[in-house]
C-alpha cells in the first residue's frame, strides 16, 4: 500500500508537469490544445530515438526532444491557432485543428520503420519499447519496506523546480506580467503595447516543452515509449487533472495531478484492476458537477 | 480513384459491394444530426458515445434475454438512452463550453471503461455477439436518416429552433427575454441523447457484435462526432451530415495515402478548419460552391464555441 502511495506520487507528478501545460494554454487562449498529448509522445520518442538509433548520450538527447517539443509549440501557433485568430474562429474549431496535428504527429511516427521516409526519426513502428538499463544511473534505495528507483524518485524534484521555477516567471517577471495580461484581457494588453501574438507563441513554446519533458520522465520512469503513450495516458488523465485543480490554474494543475495520482492508486486497491481506469473519470464528472471551478479555480465567473 | 470511378459508372455494383460502408455512412449522419441538436443551442456535449453505447447494448441484451423482435429492441434502445440523457443532462447542463465538454467526456468513459467494462452481463472487454439479421439492410438506415434530417430540420425553423439560436447566441439575452434556457437546453440535450441512442442501436445491428472500443463508445469516437459537426459547419443540419459522409469517407478519398493516410487526413482537417473555420456548409449553405450572384441567406448563424 505504501508502495503504491509512493508510486502514485511518481505518476501524479508527470500528470502534473503535463496538465500544467494544457492549464497554460486554457488559462491563456481559453482554448483546449489536444495535440499537446501528442508533444508528449514526441518528446520521449525523439529522446529514445536519440539515444538508441543515433547513439548520442542521453543528456544531449533530453535538451534536444525537449527543443524539438518546444519547436511544435510554435507549428502549433503558426498553423493549428494563428491563421484561426485572424479570422475569429470560435474556439471550437482550434479543437479541430489540434486535433488534426495530433493526428499527423502519432501517425509519422507510427510509420516510422526501419527503412521508411521517417526511419531518421523512430525506427520501431507501433511497438512499445524502453530506454535500454544504464541509460541513466539508477541507484535502487530501500527504506523501510518501500523501493525507491533513483529514475523515478528524480521526477518529483524536477516538477516540483520547474513548477517554482514557472511560478516565479509568471509572477515577478516582466514576460510573466505579458501573459498575464494578455489572459485577462487580449485587446487591453495590445492597447498596453503587448505583442499579444508574440506572447502567445511564447506561451506555446513553455507549454509543449514541459508536454515534452513530461514525456521523457514518463519515458524513463514507466519503461514504456510508444506512439500512443500520449493518446493513452495523458490525454484525457490531463483534463481531469486541470478540472480537478481549477482550469487555467497552475497550483491547481499541480495538486489536480497529485490528486488524480492518489485517486487511481486508491481506486485500483480498493475496487481492483479493471474498475479503476472508470474512477478518474466518474471524478472529473463529479468535480464538474459538484465544484466546477475546481479546487483552486477562482476566475470563474467569467468564464463558465 | 477507382472507388470513386466505380460509384458513376456502376452504381448497382457500388451499392451491393460497399453496403457496410453505406450503412456506416447513414448511422453517422444520424449522430451527426445529434451532434447537431447540442451545438444548434449552444451546448458543447460531447456525450453521444455514452448514448449509443446504452442504445446498443440495451437492444442486444434485449435480443439476447428476452429474444424480443428487433424492432422493439431499437425503440426501447432509443427510450432508454434518452431516459440516459434526462439523467445526464440534470446535473451536466448548467455548465457551459469547454466544461461541458469535459464533464461529457467524464460522464463517456465513465460508463465505458467503470460500468461496461465491468459488469459481466455487458460481456465486459469482450462484447456481445449476437445473432439479429443485420436489420432490413442499407434502405432502412437511409431512410432513417432522411426522415431524422428532415424533422430536426423542421424543429430548427420552428419555436423550439427559435429558442435554440437565441441561446447559442447569446444566453443572457435569451433569458432576458423569456426565454426558459434551462428548459430549451435540456429538451435539445434530450433529443441528442434519443438519436445517439437510435444511431447506437442500429449500429450494434450492422455486425454481429458490440464491443466497448475506445473508438465505438469512448473519447476517440467522441471526437470524431464532433469533428463531423465542426469541419462540416453546424449553423445548418446537412452540414454535420456532410461532415459525416467526408470523415466516413477519408480512407476511400486518401487510398493511395496507404499507411500515411492519418498524416494525410489530419492535413485535410487543419485545412478545412483553416480555410472554413464555419464548416464546409457554412452559413446558410454551400457558400464554398455558390456563386457569387446567388442571394445570400439573412440569417446568420455563427457556430457555437
Amino acid at each position: 500500500m505504501d508502495q503504491q502511495i509512493v508510486n502514485a506520487i511518481f505518476i501524479g507528478s508527470i500528470y502534473a508537469l503535463f496538465a500544467v501545460g494544457y492549464t497554460l494554454v486554457f488559462g491563456i487562449l481559453d482554448i483546449l490544445n489536444l495535440a499537446h498529448s501528442a508533444v508528449f509522445m514526441l518528446g520521449a520518442a525523439l529522446t529514445y530515438s536519440l539515444v538508441v538509433n543515433h547513439g548520442q548520450s542521453f543528456w544531449v538527447a533530453c535538451v534536444l526532444g525537449i527543443a524539438a517539443s518546444a519547436f511544435m509549440g510554435l507549428v502549433i501557433e503558426y498553423v493549428c491557432l494563428r491563421p484561426l485568430r485572424r479570422r475569429q474562429a470560435p474556439p471550437i474549431a482550434a479543437l479541430i485543428s489540434t486535433i488534426g496535428l495530433a493526428l499527423i504527429i502519432v501517425a509519422v511516427i507510427e510509420q516510422g520503420t526501419q527503412g521508411s521516409l521517417f526511419q531518421w526519426l523512430w525506427v520501431d513502428g507501433a511497438n512499445s519499447v524502453a530506454f535500454p538499463a544504464g541509460t541513466v544511473p539508477n541507484p535502487i534505495w530501500h527504506v523501510g519496506d518501500l523501493t525507491l528507483e533513483a529514475r523515478k524518485v528524480a521526477i518529483i524534484p524536477i516538477t516540483l523546480a520547474l513548477m517554482l521555477l514557472l511560478g516565479y516567471v509568471m509572477r515577478y517577471t516582466q514576460v510573466g506580467r505579458g501573459l498575464r495580461a494578455v489572459a485577462e484581457n487580449p485587446r487591453a494588453a495590445r492597447l498596453m503595447g503587448l505583442d499579444v501574438d508574440r506572447m502567445i507563441a511564447l506561451t506555446l513554446v513553455i507549454s509543449s516543452a514541459l508536454g515534452g519533458l513530461a514525456g521523457i520522465l514518463f519515458g524513463v520512469a514507466i519503461g514504456d515509449i510508444s506512439p500512443y503513450i500520449g493518446r493513452d495516458n495523458v490525454e484525457v488523465r490531463g483534463l481531469a487533472v486541470i478540472v480537478l485543480g481549477g482550469m487555467g490554474s497552475i497550483p491547481g494543475a499541480v495538486a489536480g495531478g497529485y490528486l488524480l495520482g492518489i485517486v487511481e492508486v486508491l481506486a485500483l486497491v480498493t475496487l481492483g484492476g479493471s474498475a479503476s481506469g472508470g474512477v478518474a473519470f466518474a471524478a472529473l464528472f463529479l468535480m464538474l458537477v459538484l465544484r466546477p471551478q475546481g479546487f483552486f479555480g477562482t476566475r470563474l465567473r467569467e468564464r463558465i | 480513384m477507382d472507388f470513386f470511378i466505380q460509384l458513376f459508372t456502376d452504381p448497382v455494383l457500388f451499392w451491393n459491394s460497399h453496403t457496410l460502408l453505406i450503412s456506416q455512412i447513414g448511422i453517422n449522419g444520424i449522430i451527426a444530426t445529434s451532434m447537431f441538436l447540442v451545438l444548434y443551442s449552444g451546448q458543447l456535449s460531447l456525450a453521444a458515445p455514452g448514448f449509443m453505447a446504452i442504445g446498443a447494448y440495451t437492444s442486444v441484451l434485449m435480443e439476447l434475454y428476452w429474444h424480443t423482435p428487433l424492432s422493439v429492441n431499437i425503440v426501447a434502445g432509443t427510450l432508454l438512452a434518452a431516459g440516459g440523457g434526462v439523467l445526464v443532462g440534470l446535473p451536466v447542463l448548467r455548465l457551459r463550453g469547454v466544461f461541458l465538454a469535459i464533464a461529457t467526456i467524464g460522464f463517456v468513459e465513465a460508463l465505458r471503461l467503470g460500468v461496461i467494462l465491468n459488469v459481466p452481463i455487458t460481456g465486459e472487454g469482450l462484447g456481445l455477439k449476437h445473432t439479429a439479421d443485420p436489420l432490413g439492410g442499407v434502405p432502412m438506415i437511409l431512410v432513417s436518416l432522411v426522415v431524422v434530417v428532415f424533422l430536426v430540420w423542421r424543429l430548427t425553423k420552428g419555436r423550439l429552433g427559435s429558442a435554440w439560436a437565441a441561446i447559442r447566441q447569446d444566453e443572457i439575452a435569451a433569458l432576458s427575454q423569456g426565454i426558459s434556457v434551462a428548459r430549451y437546453k435540456m429538451i435539445a440535450f434530450i433529443f441528442s441523447a434519443l438519436l445517439a441512442g437510435y444511431a447506437g442501436a442500429l449500429e450494434a445491428h450492422l455486425t454481429f457484435i458490440v464491443s466497448p472500443g475506445d473508438e465505438q463508445y469512448g473519447v476517440t469516437r467522441a471526437v470524431q462526432v464532433l469533428t463531423f459537426a465542426v469541419l462540416g459547419g453546424s449553423g445548418f443540419v446537412l452540414g454535420p451530415v456532410a461532415g459525416a459522409l467526408i470523415i466516413t469517407l477519408l480512407p476511400y478519398i486518401f487510398l493511395q495515402a496507404g499507411p500515411y493516410l492519418n498524416v494525410f487526413s489530419g492535413v485535410f482537417l487543419i485545412a478545412v478548419i483553416v480555410f472554413r473555420p464555419q464548416g464546409i456548409v457554412g452559413r446558410g449553405g454551400l457558400a464554398i460552391v455558390r456563386p457569387s450572384w446567388w442571394p445570400r441567406a439573412r440569417t446568420r448563424a455563427p457556430s457555437p464555441g
